[in-house]
């Protein structure tokens, strides 16, 4: 019998960071722009959450001690302007500066993921620390907490309550970007931004100021992602590189969904079950198996991808502007 | 009508692009409660005229009155402000929007964002006026029509009483048009002052209540449509025939050439473009293609060039032999593949033509990159080419490594004329070939297709002006919403016979 | 107000001028950022740098050939971007390349000659590396699939697959690696120039560099891609087969790209692991956009990319900081580069509101 007990709370746990990713894309490339950043700005949200609660933690002889409430504000404000910051630096580039979104993207990915391992491996001798290794167990425990009762009502409790406050808020922002996107004044233009910028511009629209809040504001929800990722599920420990592809798992999610962040939050369930479905299922000693269901996700996306492309429906189509830059002169 | 106060009064309008005079000290007056119908020639300066006024562009010099109060408007945004509407060409609407979303994006409206109530005040606005709209609907899944009426919906909706029309039936069907005559008569009723502009001498009559006529950008006379005849509205908008001294060799034994049967063509929206077109071109002999704007001309050359769907009918091609060879379905490398030398200069020259980011050098290529076994492409007879042509037509270029996308708009086209009939041509399809072109140049691509007439090439020559094709051409044909309403013979012809056969077909009647 | 408009055209010693500022910025930058972590004085900064990158006759080996496979990634990869093909599955193409070397060495090492073998090795890594380049082109030809998104995800099919045959290959059972493939035959090794290990790929690249420069700017085909990169209305105008000319450029883009593979694990590493193209797939798209697409100046291009690293790496080396360092000073570099070609494309004017009317009326 196959064991949802124990095997969904995991694959939710797996699905956070990938919920956060992809919602922080889906609105980013509402807006038009194609961010290959998203990898590199997980990184970044997660070591600057980090390196905030590394300070604070450090600045105490008994971490015990800490504040709760300045332990969680410190990594997560931390996290939110670190992230704001690369949000900020790709617009700039493609916005302002009217780069390639593909090159300034993967540019972006290559100094994120730079920026969070160079620090998660050179912290501790550069804060002149006397640790071994960077561990928040204290400030974890407080990301971890979870609800009071939610040991008290069995499988149910196990299965869908025994998480850290951020899974919930990931499933909130996901809740509430699918409303402000397909209900609201501001979701629509921003869909009108993405879908074709002259229109918008034409109807009085500001494409820029949408362009930068959008990207913006997707880059801090996707930093939440990383920060996540090492408070809640890595323990407070981070480990260089233990991020791994779940940036890239997360732009996939956005195609796999088709652009919808309600639909993203069972879609990166079933991504994290997938991604972790090798430990549930008896393969023997055939380790060798496992990898092949690591790559299932990224099937089913292309699967996905070739599938909308080939009935061409208008709707499940990426946004029509996006990766193009838009100028007015060029009309 | 003079004592009421005009909804607009402009006064000495006059705008210019570059050397081109779009607009030369234009008046107008535009009242409420009235249709007006702007009639002019392509290029007469009509759309640009309208463009200010919706803050498309901002005029030279020469004031505008909104209601008696002069304003300036230097955005789309200020000519709402004033109440003023336009409905373009291209519409500018997002695809994947319903109606409803469309039609209030962008708006700011304090009272939040009710797409229902918004649904509702449109439905209203249909009712009063008789628009028919599936305010559900997603743009994509709509046709031309429907576009249009979101489009004037929108207008409305945003509190518009001044609605310009840019030729707004020029991709509707006769039923379709009859409805949108009807929604603009109700509108007209409630008050509300509206523009079309239009070459369709029928529409003129069946709608407007005033007609202004402009001729070169000038404002050549108005008169009520109730009191004027077509013919009077034709001589007013082609003016008198003007000799322009263009030099016509008669042709040699002309020998046909080129066969079509049946032509019909659709867009990729299923629109009729070409109905059952019929005609031959003959070697020796200048063919024009006379028709207001958007009439089939693009599709009928592209047809031919192997460039456009042929729905049904055919292409063919004669050569010396006598022997006829199909040319339906054939891309245009098939076609130059079966000796077929078939030459082209389309209307978009550095989107189809030409490669503006390279060298006239490898430009020339485009046509003769395949030549040879090599797999290396030769360079050598293009550069050659280049600099004859260069030499020849008097391009003005720093070198032939220059790219096109930096020499002014008549070396771009002599480049392009002059590669095009370098391969010395058995058929040479033109598309405008003198748009945008000074005096002297548009005089050396005339002399470049009589050159070519006489070396026994067939000509097709798509023009706007009407005074050219009389004096270049040997024949025209004169095509009327994607159907030939006549072959003349272009000696005997008057500017105003063609002129009528724009707007009407054969039979005389309106179509 | 200020008024953007695009420049007709600026002279080439101008733009350089613009390029070679903008990294000299980023270096300035990149030196102080140093200067701060490791409160090395800036000059010894920069005397680390070239000490990591041209110390000795080792590293300015390893250099090099850094460079050659970058280089060939980056080579591959740019006749695809010329036809407005955005590439991003170079490293799962290398990967594939690489997977099939592998499997060629490990599956038929002691069975054929060696020299049967190589030949095997060379033409499977290319097939492998071509196939990864054609199915995301056959979509892309046909139905018009975002070849953006299918080309990163078939980077990570690539990726498992090899973490699959890892497995499957793994000496000794158990380890998760597959170590040192046929070290005792050295069956499949490719072929040693004199004492030098890493001779042969830096060769076989710059014939590659070469061909390139060639293939893109005298042959038919390369003629071909530039106009479907341009316009492909004008390439239908003159009846080039886009479909086609997609398919054969991704079709070539892939196989070179699995030959770099074939370099990796025949000609350096001898072993296969998951991250054996280290994200080159990706470097090299900047390596080419960065030289504008030409194969000569992504010499340079790669070279700078790779002097950083090797100059970053030893600072980290000597100050017991990670290795990670010089993904944040190529990342700096890289921003500056990318945000200088606005300069050259565009033209800022400062102009009064009066004329800032006029201007935008035009």
């Amino acid at each position: 019998m196959f064991d949802f007990v124990s095997f969904i709370p995991r694959a939710i746990a797996q699905s956070i960071p990938l919920l956060y990713g992809s919602t922080g894309e889906i609105i980013t490339e509402k807006s038009g722009n194609l961010n290959l950043g998203i990898p590199g700005v997980m990184y970044v949200g997660g070591i600057c959450g980090v390196i905030g609660s590394f300070l604070y933690e450090h600045s105490f002889e008994d971490p015990s001690q800490m504040n709760a409430a300045l332990g969680i504000l410190i990594p997560l404000i931390c996290c939110l302007v670190g992230s704001l910051l690369m949000g900020l630096l790709y617009c700039f580039l493609t916005v302002t500066l009217r780069a390639n979104q593909n090159v300034t993207g993967l540019a972006m990915t290559t100094f994120g993921v730079g920026f969070g391992n160079f620090f998660g491996g050179s912290l501790i001798k550069l804060a002149g620390a006397d640790v071994p290794s960077i561990s928040l167990s204290t400030t974890s425990g407080l990301f971890r907490t979870t609800l009071p009762f939610a040991g008290s009502l069995g499988d149910f409790g196990q299965m869908f309550l025994s998480f850290g406050f951020l899974a919930y808020v990931a499933i909130v922002i996901a809740l509430v970007s699918s409303h402000v996107l397909t209900k609201t004044r501001i979701g629509l233009q921003l869909r009108a931004v993405g879908e074709d910028p002259a229109t918008a511009d034409a109807a009085g629209i500001d494409i820029t100021r949408y362009k930068y809040v959008a990207t913006c504001l997707g880059c801090m929800i996707a930093g939440l992602g990383g920060l996540y990722y090492v408070m809640d599920y890595a323990n407070g420990v981070w480990s260089n590189d233990a991020f791994g592809d779940r940036g890239w798992l997360a732009i996939a999610l956005v195609i796999f969904t088709i652009w919808r962040p309600n639909v993203s939050i069972l879609a990166s369930i079933l991504f994290g079950g997938l991604y972790i479905l090798y430990l549930f299922i008896p393969t023997g000693t055939d380790l060798a198996v496992k990898e092949l269901y690591k790559m299932l996700p990224y099937v089913v996306t292309i699967i996905v991808l070739v599938i909308t492309s080939v009935r061409n429906k208008r709707e499940n189509q990426p946004p029509e502007g996006l990766g193009l830059p838009y100028f007015r002169e060029d009309r | 009508m003079a004592e009421k106060q005009p909804a607009v009064r402009m006064r000495h309008i006059s705008k210019s692009f570059g050397q081109v005079k779009a607009n030369h000290d234009v008046d107008l007056d535009i009242y409420g409660g009235e249709i007006l119908a702007l009639l002019g020639e392509n290029g007469s300066g009509k759309t640009t005229l309208m463009n200010m006024l919706s803050g498309i562009y901002f005029p030279d010099a020469g004031s505008i009155e909104i209601q008696g109060k002069p304003v300036t408007i230097a955005s789309p945004k200020d000519a709402f402000e004033h109440g003023i509407g336009m409905v373009h060409q291209h519409f500018r609407l997002v695809n994947v929007f319903s109606a409803t979303e469309n039609i209030v994006l962008g708006l700011d409206e304090s009272e939040g964002f009710d797409l229902k109530a918004a649904a509702e005040k449109i439905h209203a606005i249909c009712e009063a006026y008789g628009f028919d709209v599936d305010l559900n609907q997603k743009v994509y899944e709509m046709s031309v029509s429907q576009k249009q009426t979101v489009e004037i919906v929108k207008l409305i909706y945003r509190g518009a009483d001044i609605l310009i029309l840019d030729e707004p039936t020029a991709v509707l069907t006769p039923q379709e048009t009859e409805k949108l005559f009807a929604v603009l008569r109700n509108m007209r009723n409630d008050g509300k002052a509206i523009v079309i502009i239009t070459h369709k001498l029928h529409e003129v009559q069946e709608i407007s209540d005033r007609v202004v006529v402009l001729r070169k950008g000038e404002n050549v006379g108005e008169m009520i449509t109730a009191e004027s005849t077509t013919q009077q509205m034709t001589n007013m908008m082609v003016g008198h025939q003007v000799t322009l001294n263009i030099e016509r060799p008669t042709p040699v034994d002309p020998v046909e050439r080129i066969r079509v049967k049946g032509l019909t063509v659709r867009d990729d929206e299923g629109v009729l473009k070409l109905d059952d077109v019929s005609f031959s071109a003959f070697g020796g002999e200048v063919l024009g293609i006379a028709g207001v704007s958007n009439s089939g001309q693009k599709e009928l050359l592209e047809a031919i060039a192997g460039l456009q769907g042929v729905e049904s009918g055919s292409i063919q091609y004669v050569g010396d032999d006598g022997q006829v060879q199909e040319l339906t379905g054939k891309d245009p490398y098939q076609i130059s593949s079966m000796g077929v030398a078939l030459s082209f200069v389309p209307e978009d020259r550095l989107g189809m033509g030409l490669v503006g980011s390279m060298s006239i050098t490898d430009n020339m290529l485009l046509r003769s990159f395949r030549d040879g076994k090599s797999i290396f492409a030769d360079r050598k007879a293009p550069r050659e080419l280049a600099e004859k042509v260069v030499g020849d037509l008097e391009v003005d270029t720093p070198g032939v490594d220059t790219p096109v996308r930096r020499l002014s708009g008549g070396n771009v086209q002599k480049v392009l004329v002059g590669r095009e009939i370098s391969s010395s041509p058995s058929v040479l399809l033109c598309a405008y070939a003198v748009r945008g072109l000074d005096v002297n140049s548009s005089y050396l691509i005339y002399d470049l297709i009589n050159k070519q007439k006489q070396s026994g090439v067939a000509v097709v020559y798509v023009g706007e002006d009407l005074d050219v094709l009389l004096e270049l051409c040997d024949k025209i044909l004169v095509l009327c919403s994607g159907k030939v309403s006549g072959i003349v013979d272009a000696r005997s012809t008057t500017k105003n016979k063609v002129g009528l056969m724009m707007t009407r077909l054969k039979g005389g009647e309106a179509a | 107000m200020i008024h953007i408009s695009k420049r007709k055209e600026m002279p080439l010693s101008q733009s350089m001028a613009i390029r070679g500022l903008s990294i000299v910025l980023a270096l300035v930058i990149c030196g102080v950022i140093t200067t701060i972590l490791t409160g090395l004085n800036p000059i010894d900064v920069y005397a680390t740098f070239f000490s990591g990158a041209f110390g000795s006759a080792r590293k300015i080996w390893i250099l090099l050939q850094e460079i050659a496979i970058l280089l060939c990634v980056s080579l591959a990869l740019t006749p695809a971007f010329k036809m407005k093909f955005w590439n991003l599955g170079g490293e799962g193409q290398v990967l594939m390349g690489a997977l099939a070397t592998a499997a060629c060495m490990i599956l038929l090492g002691d069975k054929i000659p060696n020299g049967l073998l190589i030949a095997c090795m060379v033409v499977s890594s290319i097939v492998a590396g071509a196939v990864w380049g054609l199915i995301p082109a056959l979509f892309k030809a046909k139905w018009n699939t975002n070849e953006t998104l299918f080309t990163l995800m078939m980077n990570y099919v690539a990726t498992q697959l090899v973490a699959y045959f890892i497995i499957v290959w793994e000496v000794p059972k158990g380890s998760g690696k597959i170590g040192i493939i046929n070290q005792s035959t050295e069956a499949g090794w490719l072929p040693q120039i004199g004492d030098y290990k890493y001779l042969l790929n830096i060769i076989l690249v710059a014939i590659i560099t070469v061909l390139m420069y060639i293939y893109l700017k005298y042959t038919k085909h390369g003629y071909e891609i530039s106009v479907v990169g341009e316009s492909t209305n004008t390439a239908r105008y003159v009846g080039i087969n886009v479909p086609k000319v997609i398919i054969r450029t991704m079709l070539l883009s892939g196989a070179i790209c699995g030959f770099a593979g074939l370099l990796l694990v025949g000609g350096t590493d001898h072993t296969l692991t998951t991250t054996i193209a280290n994200g080159r797939g990706f470097t090299g798209v900047m390596v080419a956009w960065l030289a504008k697409f030409n194969p000569f100046s992504m010499i340079a291009s790669s070279f700078l990319l790779v002097f950083m690293e090797r100059g970053a790496s030893e600072i980290s080396t000597i100050y017991a900081l990670n290795q990670s360092f010089a993904d944040i000073l190529t990342g700096i570099i890289l921003f500056f580069i990318i945000g200088s070609e606005f300069f050259i494309t565009y033209k800022v004017n400062f102009t009064k509101k009066s004329e800032e009317v006029e201007k935008a009326d035009v």
